[in-house]
């Protein structure tokens, strides 16, 4: 079952033709990752998936990105409940100055939802779905910002899922974190991916080829290659791709 | 886990939250817009017809109901030129001490907070403190130099802070691949970072010429003459000024409904100084970021 | 010889540095001066004597009760903790009602002895007179040698300065009247200020906001006087018909105008405030499904509270030391204030309006001063506020 489905998109920053006709398809509970050098624009591409670059300004798109059959840029369609949809995982850390608790029940309450026992349900699961239960049971009504990098990170993916979205973003989630909180977070995303799209953005090429089913390799702005992350990374058709796994640059 | 599918309705609410908010945001921050123009429109138009080249160049006449208000334009212009005069060195050179040469974090971060009580200063306060000190202790009387220097000091944390600010937004590169050149710190500074800063430092020192162009509390007790038909001779001299004589004609004026006409035309005197200080200010910015854009 | 130069140039850039602190320090050095001689002052005008019977056990008496003696308020001494006796009120002006002009002497060189036997003969008087007549042997207590005190000034419910023969100084109704301006004034300002410091923050495209930024600077630098004047001529008159009142000169009128004074100040701390939510922050509650609205209410405002908090305390600052505007838009009557609709007198008003008639180093002059010290330490209190708030925040 097709997932995200982009056709033929272009993307503009002001004159900066930041992306060139990309089209990609994803499946649904596969896991993609996006790899290339700085600037390639693969982040620019995975936030067009929860239309973050409608953020900045002087910016347009031009092609379709279709998930679950419908047209998200259409006029029609409301951007909050499109995000609801589609959670994102950002590069550092980013709590809320909330408490811990307050974190994971943030995307609940902002959709409405006052039931305190049901939010406080899903709070606990969510962050026993994240592995930071024990870490964290005896302080959910302190700062977040008490915690640690990994742990942080963690919570904001807890902060993602709490909302059941079907499709994780997740752009460099471990970019800023230690070894240890890396492992971590990829064996955590092996283990979501039963359950969501994911589609992750690093720049750490073991990474992508341990946590990914499929990879893409954009090279300024274009997408040169995509298929299995395997075929990829043994067997690459484009000489492109060959040289940045290879780490001939990059 | 299961999805949350009820709670589609909830995204209309919290739409229609946002467009209500956003609404009234958007007509309050009108409002204040139109606030603006009535306070112009209504000057303007109420002084337009009083405005004339005798207004501008004769003397009050008939208990200040009639004639022109040349002596307080000409008195404000030489409180802004004595306090400019006192204030700009002062205040630039205070600035780039403390960008370029104050080091000690401590003693940086002290004078920032008294550069920002300065600036909390009731100008009613160095009003009374120009008068105890410039015209009773040192003994200079009501007189220019009294209320120029009582206005120095008010316009003082403006200038340093702008100075400051203007000296910071430029890249300690240029400081140092100055400095690597075998140049010494002043001259880095007079011949490097000063340059540079220049825009944003005299962006500064304009807006400052409108504030003091408009105070009237730091003047009242200093220098400020309730009715001097001619002009001041000397710096210890009193001398009129716009707007004391706004305050005068509108509240305690030998006939206060005959000077009204007197009293718009001198509003919009005043106004006009700041309308053409403000555009100036900005005309200057937007030219000097479209050169350095250019560069 | 370059290098002597260099010296200098960097000395003069120390002294110009420490300049602020400098000014700082001579205006609480000067202001304080001026303000400390109101305790050393006599009660009663300088030059001048007041003085009962021996027998009087009243030995004291405040200014406000001098007024109320002289103003035929109080007209018997158990009132004022004496014996039952009628008050006998005696100015100088009234000597000849008791001896005949003829009595005092070609050059009244009489009067001293007449006064005294006056006063010795009445046991209820209270003679107010001038120094000069008080005789050398002169019997009754003199109470004019009393100094005003600072619970006189402090606690002092009114303000009657050119009262004879004791002037009144009393702070709370100035006080009160500048609180109560300034609080409505921000009252009236916040909405305002935080809609447009939300909307240019958060909202406004970059075109609006190259108009808006202007149009808000501008509004700061019209001189205070053209906002008073303004005031004068459309908001007090406009307030007088829409809410039909006896005058349009009051606490109101001054709230009005010192808001859209304090609007600027409140606009711009504001909007930088919310600017330094970090981006991350705010995408991460969009990411989650909230709308812009709630991103900014649930996210930014707490994220940048201690900054508004500094926008509002500013802004007080601003309307509480504001002078010319209020002087011509509240009435200036000094008197405690029971409402919002009627006139009353700031304490920056006082000292504008006052001051050019106080005589240097007079009783009012100092208390004059007096006023200003507290104004300079309210206004300090409030920038040491905003910049605690403000160190509090970067250790967050």
């Amino acid at each position: 079952m097709i997932k995200i489905d982009a056709q033929n998109v272009d993307f503009y920053y002001g004159d900066f033709h930041a992306l060139k006709h990309i089209s990609m398809q994803i499946e649904a509970h596969t896991s993609v990752a996006f790899i290339g050098p700085s600037g390639c624009g693969k982040s620019t591409f995975l936030r067009l998936f929860n239309r973050m670059n409608d953020l900045i300004p002087d910016t347009h798109l031009t092609g379709n990105v279709f998930i679950d059959g419908r047209n998200i840029y259409d006029k029609s369609e409301k951007v909050d409940q499109l995000r609801k949809n589609v959670g994102m995982v950002f590069q550092k850390p980013n709590p809320f100055p909330k408490t811990i608790y307050e974190n994971v029940a943030y995307g609940l309450r902002v959709n409405g939802i006052n039931d305190e026992s049901y939010i406080e349900e899903t709070v606990v699961k969510t962050i026993k779905q994240v592995a930071l239960w024990d870490e964290v049971k005896d302080k959910l009504r302190e700062s977040a910002f008490a915690l640690s990098g990994g742990q942080q990170q963690r919570l904001c993916i807890a902060r993602a899922l709490a909302i059941s979205p079907s499709i994780l973003l997740m752009d460099e989630p471990t970019s800023a974190l230690d070894p240890i909180s890396t492992g971590k977070i990829e064996d955590l995303i092996h283990e979501l991916k039963e359950q969501y799209t994911i589609v992750i953005v690093t720049h750490n090429m073991q990474q992508a080829a341990r946590v990914s089913d499929k990879t893409g390799y954009f090279y300024l702005g274009e997408l040169i290659e995509y298929g299995d992350t395997r075929k990829i990374f043994t067997n690459p058709e484009k000489e492109s791709t060959q040289n940045y796994i290879t780490g001939r640059f990059g | 886990m299961t999805p949350i599918q009820h709670l589609g309705n909830i995204d209309r609410k919290k739409r229609l939250s946002q467009k209500t908010a956003f609404g009234s945001f958007t007509f309050l921050s009108y409002s204040v817009v139109a606030i603006l123009f009535v306070i112009l429109g209504f000057i303007i138009i109420k002084g337009a017809s009083v405005i004339s080249w005798d207004f501008l160049t004769t003397a009050p006449e008939e208990g200040m109901t009639a004639g022109g208000i040349y002596p307080a334009i000409a008195g404000t212009l030489y409180l802004v030129l004595g306090s400019s005069l006192i204030s700009f060195p002062i205040g630039i050179m205070s600035g780039i001490y403390m960008n370029e040469y104050a080091t000690n974090g401590k003693i940086v971060r002290f004078i920032r907070i008294m550069t920002n009580n300065l600036s909390g200063v009731p100008s009613v306060v160095f009003g009374l403190f120009g008068m105890a000190l410039f015209v009773n202790t040192l003994g200079w009387g009501d007189s220019i130099i009294a209320g120029s220097f009582t206005l120095a000091l008010m316009s003082l944390p403006l200038i340093i802070r702008t100075t400051e600010e203007a000296l910071k937004s430029i890249d300690d590169s240029f400081r140092h691949g100055s400095l690597a050149l075998g140049a010494t710190k002043l001259q880095t500074i007079r011949r490097v970072v000063l340059p540079m800063a220049f825009p944003n430092i005299i962006t500064g020192l304009i807006l400052s010429i409108g504030r003091v162009s408009g105070e009237t509390a730091p003047i009242l007790f200093t220098v400020a003459a309730y009715f001097l038909p001619h002009l001041p001779k000397s710096i210890f001299d009193q001398c009129m000024a716009l707007p004391y004589h706004l305050y005068v004609i509108s509240t305690s004026g030998t006939d206060i409904e005959a000077s009204r006409g007197m009293a718009y035309g001198t509003a919009l005197v005043l106004i006009a100084i700041v309308l053409v200080v403000n555009l100036l200010a900005n005309a200057l910015r937007n030219y000097f970021a479209k050169k350095v854009k250019m560069n | 010889m370059r290098k002597f130069i260099e010296k200098l140039v960097e000395g003069g850039l120390l002294i110009s540095g420490s300049i602020s602190s400098l000014a700082i320090l001579l205006i609480i050095v000067f202001l304080f001066k001026e303000a400390g001689g109101l305790f050393n002052s006599p009660v009663v005008e300088e030059g001048y004597v007041l003085a009962l019977n021996k027998d009087n056990p009243v030995k004291h008496l405040s200014p406000e009760k001098i007024m109320d003696v002289f103003d035929a308020e109080i007209t018997n001494w158990k009132e004022l903790g004496g014996k039952d006796e009628d008050i006998l009120v005696f100015r100088f002006s009234d000597l000849t009602n008791y001896y005949p002009e003829e009595e005092l002497g070609d050059e009244f060189q009489y009067v001293p002895d007449k006064i005294s036997e006056l006063v010795n003969k009445e046991p209820g008087i209270i003679a107010f007179f001038p120094q000069q007549y008080l005789a050398k042997d002169f019997q009754g207590t003199v109470i004019s040698g009393d100094k005003i005190t600072p619970a006189d000034f402090f606690a002092g419910t009114e303000w009657y300065p050119t009262s004879t023969p004791a002037p009144i100084f009393g702070l709370i109704p100035l006080l009160l009247g500048t609180l109560l301006v300034s609080i409505g004034a921000i009252i009236i300002a916040l909405p305002f200020g935080l809609a447009v410091a939300i909307y240019l923050a958060e909202i406004a495209n970059i075109k609006t906001r190259s108009f808006l930024k202007p149009v808000i600077e501008l509004l700061a630098g019209i001189p205070s006087v053209v906002y008073g004047f303004f005031g004068l001529v459309v908001i007090v008159p406009l307030i007088q018909k829409i809410l039909d009142l006896p005058v349009g000169e009051t606490a109101f009128a001054g709230s009005v105008v010192l808001a859209i004074m304090a609007l600027p100040t409140i606009i711009t701390v504001a909007e930088d405030a919310m600017r330094t939510t970090p981006r991350a922050m705010k995408e991460a509650s969009l990411a989650l499904g909230a709308t812009q609205w709630q991103t900014i209410y649930k996210v930014i405002i707490p994220y940048s509270i201690s900054g508004i908090t500094s926008a509002v305390v500013l802004g007080i600052g601003r309307a509480i030391g504001e002078t010319m505007a209020v002087l011509m838009v509240t009435g200036n009557a000094a008197i405690i204030p029971t409402s919002f609709f009627e006139p009353v007198r700031t304490i920056p008003a006082t000292i504008a309006a006052e001051l050019g008639e106080a005589p240097a180093g007079g009783a009012h002059y100092e208390a004059l001063f007096l006023l200003g010290a507290v104004l300079f330490i309210i206004t300090l209190v409030l920038s040491i506020t905003v910049e605690y708030i403000s160190s509090k925040r970067k250790i967050k």
